[in-house]
């Protein structure tokens, strides 16, 4: 019996620059366990949906080891790519083939035989509540049936391991809290999940594991539970005019000694500063200074909440019209 | 609903002590992406099959009864019946090539390609199930030609085996070449000008409509050059009997061309050119 927590996905110093020297990627460290549901924050432009191409070898990195359940994508890519399913950022449904096909043939290139894969095709199909529009063609789904469509073909193989690329950007509220629903129910499965975002209400709600990225770096890899703590509390540094030996308790506070001369101490937002300065007299410390330490995490979810609105799929959805818009599917 | 425990699917995925079993993913997958091709020439019949049969009755019709009956002869046979092979090679070089490069190049247009590419198959299997589709198509609308040609003229096949092997050859190539296509493409004008003018020309300056004794010694050695022209006459020769190369050249240069290209696609592929960032 093993008891060793396996490493779902294992990225190590992670990098893409791009055609034309667009860094996308700089160097990620970042380690997924089995069975967590694990979110990858960033604002747009932070390097996801990349990292996921990278994972999912539809993008070529350009150094870096990837490894996906213990198998390294380019030693063993068959059994790698074996186990994730993929849902990806932009809808990328052959949007004339019918729904019950796409499922079927999704589980043929995985080698799951037909018999089974029409089983399958009909249970994850049921399960995002689309079996009534099995024969239906892809192109007659709204939104966010494609949206859960392409679920329940990632599904559809029963991968070990689920990546969803910002499902529930541009999907309206009660769509987005039924995905919310399923992705519970498959992960305390056991499936293991990745999910990228920029809702940060969404990630908090959802997932154990946070990483955050911002311009190709990951700035913060902790538990949600931490993560949200550093984002309510505003950490003061505090100049004394004698120098000290140990950080000073202060009671209801985290004190941290930067130099000799210099405190952090953090400071929950509904906390107030009244009762530090208290604390601060009491144990006769004398202060000369006091600055509010700059917060990258909170700068980022400014950010992050300014670009909530950015339209996710619209370049590909104009790309594709053409097609749709002409109901010529031969080209030429 | 419920989603099962999913490594407790007895369907191995990836997990079993000596990895997948990549023998029968693929074959599975590439029997998947046969009959998802296949599935999708006769789903759009209207756009894939019977534009192709109207040209060439088309083509019978004014080449072969009315203009073909006062040319009278050529290399040996009446008009008709010359042309007839080469109508029907004509259709499955423009119509393999046509099905990959349209199917192809929609999935990458679509980004549904991207289906297989994350999945564990081989790129070999992919080329595979897309040359599949060509050939089918190809083949399909050479029977319907096939057919069409017998109103207008008497067929004998006086060879079957070399004809047979040397149309599903033919396929297969024009299929690769489509795909080559595709997998270079970025736009619908970069798919519409290969046909346009490379493979229409070849096509028609490939012996479809004369036979190359007709040239000057000059324009014979330029019109040799053309491997199209080779496949329409071991094509002919494999029908009527007849024709104005040596049937060894003719598979020599097909295979060569065969082998070469799908070795290029599998390279591209491979390398991610054209599908990947
Ligand atoms: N195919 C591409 N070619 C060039 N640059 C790209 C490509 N895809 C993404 N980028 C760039 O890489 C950076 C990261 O993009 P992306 O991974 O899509 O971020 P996110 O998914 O976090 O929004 C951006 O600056 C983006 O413009
Ligand atoms: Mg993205």
């Amino acid at each position: 019996m093993r008891y060793v927590v396996l490493k779902a996905l294992t990225l190590k110093n992670l990098r893409k620059v791009y055609r034309d020297s667009i860094v996308a990627l700089s160097g990620i460290d970042l380690s997924v366990k089995e069975g967590d549901f694990f979110a990858l924050l960033g604002p747009n432009g932070a390097g996801k949906t990349t990292a996921i191409g990278i994972i999912t070898s539809l993008v070529n990195k350009t150094s870096g080891t990837v490894s996906v359940f213990g198998h390294n994508i380019d030693k063993e890519p068959e059994a790698a790519k074996a186990c994730i399913g993929i849902v990806p950022q932009e809808v990328n449904l052959n949007l004339f083939e019918r729904n019950k096909d796409i499922l079927i043939n999704q589980a043929g290139y995985y080698g799951v035989p037909r018999e089974e894969a029409k089983r399958r095709a009909e249970k994850y199909l049921k399960a995002v509540h689309l079996w009534e529009r099995r024969n239906d063609i892809a192109r007659n789904l709204s939104g966010g049936m494609k949206r859960r469509l392409m679920i329940a073909r990632a599904l559809v193989h029963e991968p070990r391991l689920l990546i969803l690329d910002e499902p529930t950007a541009g999907v309206d509220i009660e769509i987005r809290r039924s995905m919310w629903e399923l992705m519970r129910k498959i992960n305390d499965g056991g499936m293991t999940i990745i999910l990228t975002t920029h809702y940060l209400e969404e990630a908090e709600s959802l997932c154990r594991n946070i990483a955050i990225i911002d311009e190709g770096r990951l700035i913060e890899n902790d538990t949600m539970v931490s993560v949200v703590s550093k984002l309510q509390n505003e950490v003061f540094v505090l100049t004394l005019t004698e120098p000290i030996k140990e950080a000073p308790i202060l009671e209801g506070y985290t004190v941290r000694l930067r130099n000799n001369q210099e405190i952090e101490v953090e400071v929950a937002k509904e906390q107030g500063l009244n009762g530090l300065f208290e604390e601060i007299s009491k144990k006769s410390l004398y202060i000369s200074s006091m600055r509010s330490r700059s917060n990258r995490l909170e700068e980022l979810f400014i950010r992050l909440v300014e670009n909530k609105n950015f339209e996710a799929t619209a370049s590909n959805e104009l790309k594709v019209k053409n097609i749709i818009n002409s109901d010529k599917e031969e080209l030429n | 609903m419920s989603v099962d425990r999913p490594y407790e699917s007895n369907f191995t995925n990836g997990e079993s002590s000596d990895g997948p079993d990549l023998f029968s993913i693929n074959l599975v997958g590439l029997l998947t992406i046969v009959r998802r091709e296949v599935r999708r020439v006769l789903r759009i019949w209207v756009q894939t099959i019977v534009p192709p049969a109207i040209t060439m009755t088309l083509y019978f019709i004014i080449f072969g009864s009315l203009i073909g009956s006062r040319i009278g002869e050529m290399g040996g046979v009446p008009y008709t019946t010359f042309i007839a092979p080469g109508l029907i090679m004509m259709s499955v070089i423009t119509n393999s090539f046509g099905n990959v490069v349209s199917s192809f190049f929609s999935g990458k247009l679509q980004q549904h390609l991207e289906e297989m590419l994350v999945s564990p198959l081989a790129h070999t299997t992919i080329i595979l199930g897309y040359i599949a589709g060509g050939v089918v198509r190809g083949l399909a609308v050479a029977l319907l030609v096939t057919l069409v040609a017998s109103f207008f003229t008497e067929l004998n096949i006086a060879h079957p085996m070399i004809t047979i092997s040397v149309v599903i050859l033919t396929a297969i190539v024009f299929s690769l070449a489509g795909l080559l296509n595709a997998i270079f493409a970025n736009s619908f004008d970069d798919i519409s000008i290969i046909p346009t003018f490379v493979l229409a020309p070849l096509t028609y300056l490939g012996g479809v409509f004369f036979s190359i004794s007709l040239l000057s010694p000059f324009w014979q050695k330029v019109a040799l050059a053309n491997p199209i022209l080779y496949m329409v006459n071991a094509f002919r020769y494999g029908m009527l009997g007849s024709s104005d190369i040596t049937l060894s050249t003719a598979f020599t240069i097909i295979l060569f061309l065969l082998f070469g290209l799908f070795g290029l696609t599998l390279f591209l592929l491979r390398r991610g050119i054209g599908i990947r960032s």
